[in-house]
């Protein structure tokens, strides 16, 4: 019997205690009536199955008859579901978005085959600051042949090639890799065929895999383009498959991989360094024991080849991990701040709840009467705070899907992951989880409340009973809470802009305003010789300086802040070659009048000049900086010193710029003239165009690319913008990140206002009588406004102490993203306690005014 | 639930299989639960023997559309059990039981004329 007895929490709980007992007897009747063990076993599976089937179809029909319930309750009062819905859905809407970009960044396996087994390996230069850096064709040759961690070890290279041929010329991003790279990260072309090790041979025909986008907008998605022949840099490569519409490597902007094919004189120096290596760990081979293999190598290497490896070791990390500490502060400040404003929605909505439940408690007093037992009211008002929260997190998913495109500046480009996450089905889980959680969170205070004092007290309709008191605190309580929550997302975001203004407000050593820059990548080897570029730049310069408005007009190898590398070891004669004290400089060719149309200050000596040939004397210009640490800033001309292959004389000084972008120190900068490149790689071959302009940058654009047609009508012209825009995408991703924050920190002010708000006035209704009473013994409306506006201020000052300790811990947490401002920031924290007060005042006006109005007689006669 | 309130019989209709026999069985007179299966049991020569569950779902219904009635009438101290609950058919009851022996009827006169039921006495 107590078997069956079991059967019986299959039911609902109100269910049991009404049919139970009977259920029970009915059972035991039949049992006693059933003889021989096999009509008692038949008995047995007859109720099971009764059970099982009745049960649930039970279950249903409570919910249902709850859910019409509580649709008839919401819709008696529209305002309250329609406010209730609001909230949950900024609530969950806000912590979807927000977990979906975490999840996409941080958490998400990358879209390869076994994806949590690869690596990326990267040398390590600790003398250089630089954990993660390229290596050389030798050392990846060396590592791949002396590590036994890896079942595959496969490299690339950045490229940047102009597709020629069909339509329109165009300069397109990409990788070298070596052969063995996609069988490596498990993914097949869609159409076509993968590298094979005889594609990457040296001299091989060179081919070609097209990315799912690049074959779609050039090629219409043609699938005879297998095979076919097209021109890259002006070489032919063939066709030989395309990548699956989700494949990103190694970053979102690849849009074709060729193969590296190493050259056997590409071994031989091991300072040049421009590969990067990716590795597939073994089965049973963990990151660490990886990672101690290929110290042990980069130790060995290092004693072998002590002047070019000498202080060099090896990092392996997880391909996942290859994400920059600011970009997962930036996405867990985001998701923190998510977190603050569900936090505060949710206390709204209890807040809220509560206050209709206290509404309605005559109306739950009188079902508790008339026999409704706790758990049945429970689950009611469970149902009834569950529809809005279903409803809230519909629309926040909703809400999250939309505002995700904006957000896309947070994703970073280091990983090879797409640029707008989709929202996944963990990630809807989550959202239900998180709709679930905030039915329950705020549908059991009221619930187990309504549960548990209702009873012949309300009916009898006592006033300000001690429960009364209880629940007002609690509601205190959680309105201290939203504004607790408001002021640390305040803080936060004024700390961020404050952080902003700071970064903005510094100097990047040009002038940026009025200035046009667009990039002519010349094509190898078509260009490879200083003859075959000259008359191009002669050109395209000489014509764009006779443009109408142009000032100057200048090319470099790469301009600043686009390109932060470049890093070159300087030799200084009489100063002694030290591994560890390194000297290095960023290297950039430029032509005559660069530092004018960059609006570099010329600090000592003199430009370029077109009779700095190559024949002449190799001469060099340096920044400030180069002088006062490698001369102690004596006078440097004249001095000698060796970078790029060669002595060059110092002809001149220029102010510094932020090579590395605003907020990271840059190396030393060295300008070299652009007829004297000596074997420096044509990778440095002056690309940027940059024209300062007394006009509108932009209404140059259509001039140049005719002037770029003359001079070669096969020349792509990319990346036109103006310098300002440069300077500007270096605070883009803050800027994005603050426009979130703001939102929120919006969104938690406004809901703290209308908790404060709520509150006070469902406080003056309850105390209606008692303010009555005191206006009828001569209270004046000084006192009636210091007893609610009172009450306001009360707990945005609690509200404000507590928010204040935890922002402070807040920015604690965010101080490396703050540029320098301090995490105390007295104006930031200022600023957050007045917005409060105001929030305050704001949230008591219309109670105040209502308590005020209060008619003494009405308010005693209703007592 | 007040009379006028309750819908009209044919919107009841098709009664659910337990519903109709639960009506046939308090149709004779009032009973608990338990007499209930016994009672159909033993009209459908143990044909249908309903389970516990199945019967208070829908004895629960049931009082909710208003076809039975919990009543006080309860036998001699000496028969009864103070857990058991007697039910009575309302009215009601009566009236939608007796539309949907009509429907059934019309339905098997149906078959019959079209030669799939045979005619019996």
């Amino acid at each position: 019997m107590r078997f069956y007895h079991a059967f019986l929490y299959l039911y609902p709980a109100s269910w049991r205690a009404e049919y139970g007992a009977e259920m029970c007897a009915v059972f035991a009747a039949r049992r006693r009536e059933a003889s021989g063990v096999l009509a008692v076993l038949a008995l047995w599976i007859e109720a099971l199955a009764d059970a099982v089937t009745t049960a649930p179809a039970i279950q249903w029909d409570i919910f249902r008859q709850d859910l019409r319930y509580a649709f008839r309750a919401l819709g008696r009062s529209p305002g309250f579901a329609i406010t209730v819905v609001t909230i949950a859905a900024l609530g969950i809407g806000t912590t979807t978005a927000a977990y979906t970009m975490v999840d996409h960044v941080l958490i998400r396996p990358l879209p390869f085959v076994q994806s949590d087994r690869l690596v990326r390996l990267s040398q390590d230069l600790p003398v250089w600051g630089s954990h993660d850096s390229d290596i050389s064709p030798a050392n990846y040759r060396d590592w791949k042949r002396m590590s036994t961690s890896f079942a595959e070890m496969a490299a690339f290279n950045g490229l940047l090639v102009n597709i020629t041929g069909q339509g329109e010329p165009e300069a397109i991003d990409g990788a070298s890799v070596s052969g063995e790279m996609f069988s490596l990260l498990g993914i097949q072309p869609v159409v076509g065929r993968s590298f094979n090790a005889e594609d990457d041979r040296d001299s091989a025909p060179a081919t070609v895999i097209l990315s799912y986008g690049l074959w779609q907008a050039r090629f219409a998605g043609n699938s005879s383009i297998i095979g076919s022949v097209i021109e890259l840099d002006g070489k032919p490569h063939t066709v030989i498959g395309v990548m699956p519409e989700d494949f990103n490597f190694p970053t979102r902007k690849a849009r074709l991989w060729t193969t590296l094919q190493l050259p056997p004189d590409a071994y031989e120096d091991r300072l040049d360094t421009y590969l990067y290596a990716i590795g597939r760990l073994k089965p049973g081979v963990t990151v660490s024991q990886a990672a101690a293999e290929m110290r042990n190598i980069g130790s060995r290497l290092a004693r072998a080849f002590p002047k070019q490896l000498g202080h060099t070791s090896v990092t392996v990390m997880r391909l996942r991990d290859y994400v920059s500490d600011r970009s997962v502060l930036m996405l867990k400040v985001l998701l923190g701040a998510a977190f603050c404003v569900l936090l505060i929605a949710c206390a709204n909505l209890a807040n809220l709840t509560l206050a209709r439940a206290l509404v309605r408690s005559r109306e739950l007093a009188v079902r508790t009467a008339l026999g409704a037992g706790r758990e049945r009211l429970i689950r009611q008002m469970l149902t009834e705070s569950l529809l809005p929260a279903l409803a809230g997190g519909a629309l926040g998913l909703f809400l999250a899907h939309a505002a995700l495109p904006l957000a896309v500046r947070l994703v970073p480009t280091s990983l090879p992951i797409a640029e707008v996450p989709s929202i996944d089905p963990r990630v809807l889980l989550f959202a239900a989880g998180l709709t679930c959680a905030t039915g329950i969170i705020f549908g059991l205070i009221p619930a187990l409340r309504a549960g548990r004092d209702q009873g012949l007290s309300q009916l009898q309709g006592a006033g300000r009973s001690s429960a009364h008191v209880r629940q007002e605190r609690i509601r205190s309580l959680l309105v201290v809470t939203e504004i607790a929550g408001s002021i640390v997302l305040l803080v936060a975001f004024g700390l961020l802009v404050r952080a902003l203004w700071r970064i903005q407000s510094i100097n990047p050593g040009f002038r940026p305003d009025h200035v046009l820059t667009l990039r002519t990548s010349l094509p190898m080897p078509r260009y490879e010789q200083l003859e075959a570029r000259d008359p191009f730049y002669r050109h395209v310069l000489s014509e764009a300086q006779r443009l109408p408005g142009v000032t100057a007009a200048a090319y470099t190898s790469f301009l600043p802040m686009v390109m932060g590398g470049g890093i070159w070891p300087v030799e200084i004669a009489g100063h002694p070659e030290d591994v560890a004290k390194r000297r290095t400089a960023s290297l950039r060719f430029v032509t005559p009048g660069f530092f004018r149309a960059m609006g570099i200050p010329l600090l000592m000596g003199r430009d370029v000049s077109e009779s700095d040939l190559h024949k002449a004397p190799f001469v060099a210009l340096v920044s400030q900086s180069f002088v006062d640490r490698y001369w102690g800033g004596e006078n440097p001309l004249g001095r000698h010193f060796n970078i790029g292959n060669h002595d060059r004389v110092l002809i001149g000084v220029v102010a510094d710029v932020r090579v590395r972008g605003l907020e990271r120190s840059s190396e030393p900068q060295v300008y070299l003239s652009w007829q004297q490149p000596n074997d420096v790689s044509t990778w440095y071959a002056p690309k940027d165009l940059v024209i300062r302009t007394t006009t509108d940058p932009g209404s140059l654009v259509p001039a140049l690319r005719r002037i770029i047609h003359q001079a070669d009508p096969d020349q792509p012209v990319s990346d036109v913008m103006p310098l300002a825009d440069i300077v500007e995408a270096e605070t883009a991703s803050r800027r994005v990140q603050l426009d979130v924050l703001g939102a929120f920190a919006a969104m938690a002010f406004l809901l703290a206002a209308v908790g404060i708000h709520g509150l006070l006035l469902f406080a003056v209704a309850a105390r209606t009588p008692e303010i009555g009473i005191r206006i009828a013994l001569g209270a004046q409306p000084g006192d009636i406004i210091g007893m609610t506006m009172g009450d306001g201020f009360r707990m945005a000052a609690a509200g404000v102490v507590a928010g204040l300790v935890l922002a402070y811990a807040a920015a604690r947490v965010l101080e490396s993203a703050l540029a320098g401002v301090k995490p105390d920031d007295p104006p930031t924290f200022a600023a957050a306690c007045v917005l409060a007060t105001l929030m305050a005042l704001a949230g008591s006006l219309l109670p105040t005014l209502r308590a005020l109005r209060v008619d003494p007689t009405i308010a005693i006669r209703a007592e | 639930m007040s009379k006028s309130a309750l819908p009209a019989p044919e919107t009841l209709l098709p009664l659910p299989p337990a519903t109709f026999h639960i009506l046939i069985a308090l149709a004779a007179g009032d009973r608990h639960g338990y007499a209930i299966i016994q009672e159909v049991a033993t009209r459908t020569d143990n044909q249908i023997r309903l389970g516990a569950g199945t019967l208070y779902r829908s004895l629960q219904r049931m009082l909710e559309q208003g076809l039975i009635i919990e009543t006080d009438n309860r036998p001699a101290a000496a028969q009864d059990d103070e857990r058991r609950r007697y039910y009575r058919i309302t009215h009601y009851g009566e009236t939608v039981a007796r539309a949907e022996a009509r429907r059934l009827t019309q339905l098997v006169r149906l078959a019959r004329a079209s030669g799939l039921a045979k005619e019996t006495a």
